[in-house]
């Protein structure tokens, strides 16, 4: 296998925009990318795109090839990758695999969603299409619902509270304020987060990621070729794409996500590092509870220990190993399709110093988890500088 | 298959197009004695992690239970 380096990202910010349409949002992510690595369309060798619900959100089909075009990007691969909430990081671990197996040498990947033209209601259906709609979605299950019954069940077996999920939303909402792309820059207290309005019993509206609109695009080559394009290549130390059973009800023990474990095993193993050497992570925080059970899921914490590690200020900004600088998913927003190759632009920014006031300390080996679903789909992905 | 206990349960307050006249109902997931899981709606009295609940009756597709 060959090495694989980012070599140029782009991100769209991330909001609710009424006037911009999937495409442009697509597109502006893209051109940014391009104009990051210094790569015109025409050296393009494939195109990979992660979107999660094109066709329900603003009814279009065969996306990859329509943002492809309006790239002025023809007569390649263009495929476009549906994994939930996990698209993104899907069709990025899918990009790496062709560079790494010699397939492709330019590859542009960017991920997409346009969700705030629905109404609350409708996209929260659209949403639970990711679980087992003859099953749990027939009973009613939202996301939030299956994310409060895990939720419930943490709080069951390892004594967590709703004081350790708002220090998440508070923790995430200090960081987005600083950040210029993020959807929600308003820093918020720890009574406000747990007297939010409630979504489901024991989440309130803090405790949920945002419905956004948003893109974001990177480029990848083999790193021998990096120093062509940019002179801050970030490498993909390891990636792992794994997968669990759809349903929540299937699984054993739903206060961890088996995927992120196996999928996070993968990726140290072919990075030759373990969780400890790990500097800091962007981790999938579509429920304040999924951001302390990935803190666990990775290994940066015992099992059952995430809310307390949380509570206690160790995921902080100027922590020993910052979660979440970007603000998460909570306060950056999450553009379904965007988030996984969101990640992957945020993690190589911080990798290449170029996060400004949220720049951390120590930032040469970070990671980025994306989560699709209740947990069915999990990519991790370890990425150091050269 | 007509019993069983909580594993876990939250009450839904944001609904789905097709629930929102439903909200806020109590949704749950239930640890059947003869075994598995099943994902069901709770009718009456709310129910926590571990009550011992029963099958009331299948409408539209779902199960609704009680506690016991």
């Amino acid at each position: 296998m060959r090495p694989v380096a980012v070599v140029g990202i782009g991100k769209t910010a991330f909001g609710a925009f009424p006037d911009r349409t999937l495409r442009s949002l697509a597109v502006e992510a893209g051109e940014k990318c391009m104009t990051d690595a210094g790569v015109s369309p025409s050296q393009i060798e494939a195109f990979y795109l992660g979107n999660f619900a094109g066709p329900a959100f603003v009814g279009q089909n065969h996306l990859a090839p329509y943002i492809a075009g309006s790239l002025g990007l023809t007569g390649v691969p263009c495929t476009r990758f549906e994994a939930a909430c996990a698209s993104g990081g899907s069709a990025f671990f899918h990009a790496v695999s062709s560079v790494a197996a010699g397939l492709n040498d330019i590859v542009l990947v960017a991920g997409v969603e346009k969700m705030t033209s629905q109404t609350t209601p409708k996209v929260t259906e659209i949403l639970a299409g990711a679980g087992d709609m003859a099953g749990e979605g027939r009973a009613g299950a939202t996301f939030p619902a299956l994310f409060a019954m895990i939720a419930r069940r943490h709080m069951h077996q390892y004594g967590t509270t709703r004081e350790h999920l708002a220090a998440v939303a508070v923790k995430n909402h200090a960081n987005g304020a600083k950040n210029p792309l993020a959807h929600m820059r308003k820093v918020i207290t720890m009574e406000q987060a747990l007297a939010g309005k409630m979504i489901s019993e024991p989440l309130t509206v803090f405790d949920c990621s945002l419905i956004s609109d948003g893109a974001a695009a990177v480029i990848i080559v083999p790193l021998e070729r990096a120093s062509e394009f940019t002179d801050l290549p970030v490498r993909i130390l390891g990636i792992a794409q794994t997968s669990d059973y759809v349903a929540l009800d299937a699984k054993a023990d739903i206060t961890t996500f088996w995927a992120v474990h196996e999928a996070a095993e993968k990726a140290y193993k072919m990075a030759h590092v373990s969780a400890r050497d790990i500097e800091f992570a962007e981790v999938h925080d579509c429920f304040t509870i999924a951001e302390i059970i990935a803190t666990e899921d990775l290994g940066f914490v015992k099992k059952g220990e995430g809310g307390w590690y949380a509570l206690e200020g160790r995921t902080c900004l100027r922590a020993e190993r910052p979660i979440n600088a970007s603000g998460g998913l909570k306060a950056k927003g999450h553009p379904v399709g965007a988030t996984g190759v969101g990640q992957i632009c945020d993690v190589a920014l911080q990798i290449r110093g170029g996060a400004g006031e949220l720049q951390l300390d120590r930032h040469s080996l970070g990671l980025a988890q994306n989560l699709g679903g209740s947990g069915a789909t999990a990519v991790v992905t370890v990425m150091g500088g050269i | 298959m007509n019993t069983g206990v909580i594993y876990t349960e939250t009450v839904v307050h944001a609904a789905p197009a097709e629930f929102v006249a439903d909200a806020p109902y109590q949704l749950a997931i239930v640890s059947l004695d003869s075994g598995g899981r099943l994902t069901a709606r709770i009718a009456g009295e709310r129910v926590k992690i571990g009550d011992k609940v029963e099958l009331v009756e299948t409408r539209d597709g779902v199960e609704y239970f009680r506690k016991q």
